[in-house]
């Protein structure tokens, strides 16, 4: 596990990072849970690593103006742990993606917005991003653009994010009346989700309005399930057990991207299994929603 | 026979068991001090073969990308002009020098004369990542840029990983001399009294079954820092599980008298078998710092490891149990191939060939027959690993005989208690070959029935009409296995060195990696001795320091060891009691002997052991003794001993998902005489987790075109921490009648026990859904089809 030569650089403001990654074959470190390991397998080879360890104005958890309600920002460069340790109110599905990730020591190095960026498939952190209909901020040579969580990834490790580009924050809207939860199976050899689902809702007049679902590893980018997300659609709280099990029975309806597999894990084995962690997602979800409302009246 | 009647079995037998003690007090045999060696650990003061050698140069190998191909050419000369590159060798340059660098291999066993394993390939590659190149290099990075700059050309041959399939007209020939890729055939058992058996049996019952293939995962990877000297020749600093057989090993490759050998095995991070055998690694490091005369360092990268082996199990077996209709087993037939990769190395390829000697299991079985074949595929070589032949032989067994229960309506424990060895039937010669020295099985599987809250269970079944299933619709099922581990074998030295202060040293042929032996040869010296524990340490791992031993594999070493040192240590008090006698001019039967102190017994005349020790040394030794204080053993065990014991498991299973949920895991272990309770239950604990390892996630797995796909942590599935049920373990004790101090192995029992305990509480579990069979490992995905097949 020995790395080619590469050149290094710690820049400390944004810009002088943004002109670091300009050069060609530069790559960017974070909290570099995706990186180091390629590096050490030789799967990359950069000519410059540029260590964002030194931006500090891309670390903190805050609550923001929306256009319509508050949102909470997450710097890219915070890391999972000090995300949990700050546990900002009304992102429950991210806070249990967070807590997902890894171990102990890879949450205290390991960042959001790395998590986000590398768009590994089977990461945890965006499905619950997806479901929570977040917002990627990035900044390059031509300034800044806004892309939708629905949008960010592209592919396997691939994202619309430029070579020269950063993701500097996550914005993810704060509703009072949402709930959401994310439910995993750790797959036997990578640790990674085998599959992952975050569920997001809100309940309105005791029925379930507005449901966002959102799976990992189960294509090579975070998917909506569409299918389930309609059947949930208005749902009595009231007895919700058996709706939510036959709403994640059509788990995998609607979804067109071809299923992941492995030797260890089939896209069959995946379709099977994704109703268990729907229902589990959903059901948490459901759960804190009406125990919310239930403190509310 | 009825689950009733195993109710009132268990209740009305009184166990053996012995009181473990206060952890971490004490230091006599039955007493639990806290492994010595962990506090090291712990602190990170251990020194594993990679902290030695900083200066060393650094050796990494060019590996082959094909499973099956001729070399056409290697051009190294990009890579040795890499700035801090310092050499590049292939083949051409090994067989110019006086070295044979073929590893060696018994072929006696073998039915066809192979070369062996190469250190560098010759003119073909015959598994996916065989060592084709070395690069030596200032520091490893260096290394590894040489490496990427060795270019060679190969020219692909057709692929076999399947031993079935490499037995086929059509397949790819490995060698020469095994046109049909077959490298041996072995036979044991009586086949014409096993088919008049059949002939006879009431029943037959036949089951396909598949031996998972393995890759060992000790968390330290294997490494050697070779440094040689025209005057001392070689030394060695490896990771040995066995420091004189490396030696022997290293030999043979060089080509050099093994007293121009010297093999320091320091800390080892975990050897569970892969440590003991002999790899390109050392050898080749060895040669280049002979080449180079400077220190040459090779430490393996975990893919290398994963890719080289050796590999472990891996059989196809089509086995048959004849039994009648009142449970009575009649016979055991099995044929197995046995997949032992592309090289025969060491003895790896001979090793499926005795594997059968413990079919019996614990059963009074009286006709067996095994037919194994030993195959050549282009897959990393296979030998030992952590049971060697025993896993594979009692996993048959135990399957058979629950098997034979399913199909006869047996509740599968009654079988088994009905075909158990009886204690008073010792010792026992099974028709597979074996002489099991002693037993008391019944006591400790109605231990572990009694723990696992057996008949409550089967109470449930009984009332259920269909599957018994939890609140949340999973499926419970419980499981039982038993079985025999042969354990020790081969001879050890073991040598007490009383110093002239009294305090002693203690040293064996054997290498403690996470046995232990610091603290329970210290437990047994001290015993034997009548010195306090505190003041005996003891030294494993140089070849020059320690006489000519064997090493550790083969839950040998406290049978082996132990007694070695515990007869040293006999010999060393004889001696100091009779100089002890001189010196109070007493008779040395009226010697007293406790805590250090000689005493003439009902006086208070005597003297402290330091004291005859420093008189052993001094001027003036009394008339007819000679100077010193000490002794060495050469030890060889009368026969082998017999470990035994049974495990049960209850899961939960989700037939949904496939997934299952390990409740309950309790083990039964009877090694005999335990000299350190706590170090046999972590040695239970240790071996139950890699059992569950092969049961549950465990595989090595080739694509068609031979590449190993599991060829890191991220594809090969090790149990983690979080995996592992707690376990709960039991002991009841049964002395070995076969050696001085009672004892049996305990090292493998785990990796024994577990899969045929695991896979028959899943089958339990499915039954009810028609699941009659079921191969490891038993992943969410094996179980889901298994489920999903069986209702189609």
């Amino acid at each position: 596990m020995f790395p080619p030569q590469f050149d290094y650089e710690r820049p400390d403001r944004l810009d002088a990072a943004l002109d670091a990654l300009a050069a060609e074959d530069a790559v960017a470190l974070a909290g570099g849970h995706d990186l180091i390991p390629m590096l050490k397998a030789r799967e990359a080879d950069p000519g410059t690593v540029v260590d964002l360890g030194g931006l500090d104005e891309l670390r903190g958890v805050e609550r923001v103006a929306g256009d319509s309600v508050e949102q909470l920002s997450i710097g890219a460069l915070t890391t999972d742990a000090d995300l949990l340790a700050a546990d900002p109110a009304g992102v429950d599905a991210l806070l249990d993606a967070t807590r997902a990730v890894g171990d102990a020591q890879i949450r205290n190095r390991g960042t959001v917005g790395g998590n986000l960026a590398a768009a590994h498939p089977a990461s945890d952190i965006p499905a619950a991003t997806l479901a929570a209909d977040g917002t990627l901020h990035l900044v390059g040579p031509d300034g800044d653009r806004e892309v939708s969580a629905e949008e960010f990834a592209t592919g396997d490790h691939e994202t619309v994010c430029g070579d020269d580009e950063l993701l500097t924050r996550i914005s993810v809207p704060l509703d009072p009346d949402a709930a959401g939860a994310y439910a995993r199976k750790t797959h036997p050899s990578t640790g990674y989700a085998a599959v992952g689902v975050a569920a997001r809702l809100r309940v309105v007049d005791g029925g379930v309005a507005d449901p966002r679902v959102a799976a990992v590893s189960l294509c090579d980018v975070p998917v909506r399930l569409s299918a389930v997300e309609d059947a949930l659609r208005g749902v009595d709280v009231g007895a919700p057990v058996d709706a939510v099990a036959s709403a994640a029975e059509c788990a995998d309806e609607g979804v067109d991207a071809p299923v992941r597999e492995d030797h260890i894990v089939s896209a069959d084995q995946r379709r099977a299994i994704l109703p268990k962690y729907v229902e589990e997602a959903v059901s948490e979800a459901l759960a804190r929603a009406v125990g919310r409302e239930g403190v509310v009246a | 026979m009825s689950g009733e009647e195993s109710v009132l079995e268990a209740e009305g037998s009184v166990p053996t068991t012995a009181d473990p003690g206060a952890v971490g007090e004490g230091g006599s045999v039955g007493d639990s001090p806290l492994r010595r060696e962990d506090a090291r650990a712990l602190r990170g003061e251990t020194t594993y073969t990679d902290d030695f050698g900083q200066e060393a140069a650094a050796l990494a190998f060019v590996r082959s990308p094909h499973a099956h191909a001729d070399i056409e050419g290697i051009d190294t000369d990009a890579a040795a002009a890499t700035d801090g590159v310092v050499a590049v060798y292939t083949w051409a340059d090994l067989v110019e020098s006086d070295a044979p660098m073929e590893l060696p291999v018994s072929t006696d066993p073998l039915d066809c004369e192979v070369p062996g394993h190469p250190v560098l390939a010759r003119d073909r590659v015959r598994y996916d990542g065989q060592p084709v190149a070395a690069v030596v290099a200032t520091d490893r990075y260096v290394a590894e840029d040489g490496v990427d700059a060795v270019e060679v050309e190969y020219d692909p041959r057709g692929v076999e990983s399947d031993p079935e399939a490499a037995t086929g007209e059509d397949a790819p020939t490995l060698f020469d001399a095994a046109s049909d890729n077959v490298a041996a055939v072995g036979e044991l058992g009586d086949r014409e009294q096993t088919d008049r058996a059949f002939a006879e049996a009431e029943e037959v019952v036949s089951v396909e079954l598949e031996n998972n293939r393995l890759i060992p995962s000790a968390l330290e990877p294997r490494a050697a820092l070779a440094e040689f000297d025209r005057t001392e020749g070689f030394t060695v600093t490896m990771t040995s599980q066995s420091p004189h057989g490396h030696r022997r090993k290293l030999s043979h490759t060089l080509g050099v008298p093994e007293r121009q050998i010297r093999v320091i095995s320091p800390d080892v991070g975990g050897g569970f078998g892969h440590k003991g055998h002999h790899h390109p690694g050392e050898a080749m490091a060895a040669w280049a710092a002979m080449r180079l005369e400077r220190p040459v360092k090779w430490t393996a990268r975990r893919s290398a490891n994963y890719l080289e082996g050796a590999h472990a199990r891996d059989h196809q077996t089509h086995a048959e149990i004849g039994v009648d209709d009142d449970g009575t087993i009649r016979g055991l037939r099995v044929e197995t191939d046995a997949n032992v990769g592309g090289y025969a190395l060491g003895g790896g390829a001979a090793m499926p060939g005795w594997y059968g000697s413990l079919l019996s299991s614990q059963y009074d079985i009286p006709a067996i027959s095994c037919l194994t074949r030993a195959v050549f595929t282009n897959t990393a070589p296979l030998h030992s690993y952590r049971g060697a032949g025993r896993p594979e032989a009692v996993y048959v067994a135990e399957r058979m005989v629950s098997a034979a229960a399913r199909e006869l309506d047996f509740d599968p424990v009654d079988l088994r208690r009905h075909n158990q060895v009886d204690p008073g039937e010792f010792p026992f010669e099974t028709a597979a070959g074996a002489t099991y020295d002693s037993g008391d099985y019944g006591n400790a599987m109605d231990r572990a029935l009694d723990a696992v809250d057996y008949d409550d269970y089967r109470e449930r079944v009984a009332e259920t009409d269909g599957p018994v299933t939890d609140d949340e619709g999973r499926h419970v099922g419980v499981g039982v296995a038993c079985y025999v581990e042969s354990t020790g074998g081969g001879y050890e030295s073991g040598v007490v060195r009383a110093h002239p202060d009294g305090t002693v040293t203690v040293s064996a042929g054997t290498h403690s990696h996470g046995q232990g032996h610091e603290t329970t040869y210290a437990q047994i010296v001290a015993d034997e001795l009548g010195v306090p524990y505190d003041d005996i340490d003891v030294r494993e791992g140089d070849s020059d320091s320690i006489p000519t031993g064997t090493g550790t594999f083969g839950s040998r070493s406290t049978i082996t060891g132990g007694n070695a040192v515990a007869e040293s240590a006999r010999e060393v008090r004889e001696k100091a009691r009779d100089l002890a006698a001189a010196t109070l001019e007493a008779d040395p039967a009226d010697l007293e002997h406790d805590d250090g102190e000689f005493r003439v017994t009902g006086t208070d005349r005597s003297v402290s052991f330091a004291d005859v020790a420093s008189q052993a040394y001094g001027w003036g030794v009394p008339d007819g003794f000679e100077p010193g204080l000490e002794s060495t053993t050469f030890y060889e065990q009368e026969a082998t001993a017999y470990t035994f014991g049974t495990h049960a498991a209850r899961v939960a299973v989700d037939p949904e998902t496939g997934e299952i949920d390990v409740e309950r895991y309790v083990a039964v272990d009877d090694c005999g005489e335990r000299i350190n309770p706590l170090i046999v239950d972590g040695q239970v604990h240790g071996g139950v987790a890699q059992g569950l390892g092969q049961a549950l996630s465990e595989q090595a797995v080739y694509a068609d075109n031979g590449n190993l796909r599991t060829a890191s942590l991220q594809d090969y599935a090790v149990p983690k921490s979080l995996d592992v049920p707690e376990i709960e373990t039991e002991a009841t004790v049964t002395p070995s009648p076969v050696n001085d101090l009672g004892v049996k192995g305990i090292g493998e029992a785990g990796t024994i026990a577990a899969p045929p305990t695991l896979v028959d509480a899943v089958l339990d579990a499915l039954a009810p859904l028609g699941v009659e069979s079921i191969d490891m490992p038993l992943t969410d995905e094996t179980v889901w089809t298994a489920v999903r097949d069986a209702e189609e």
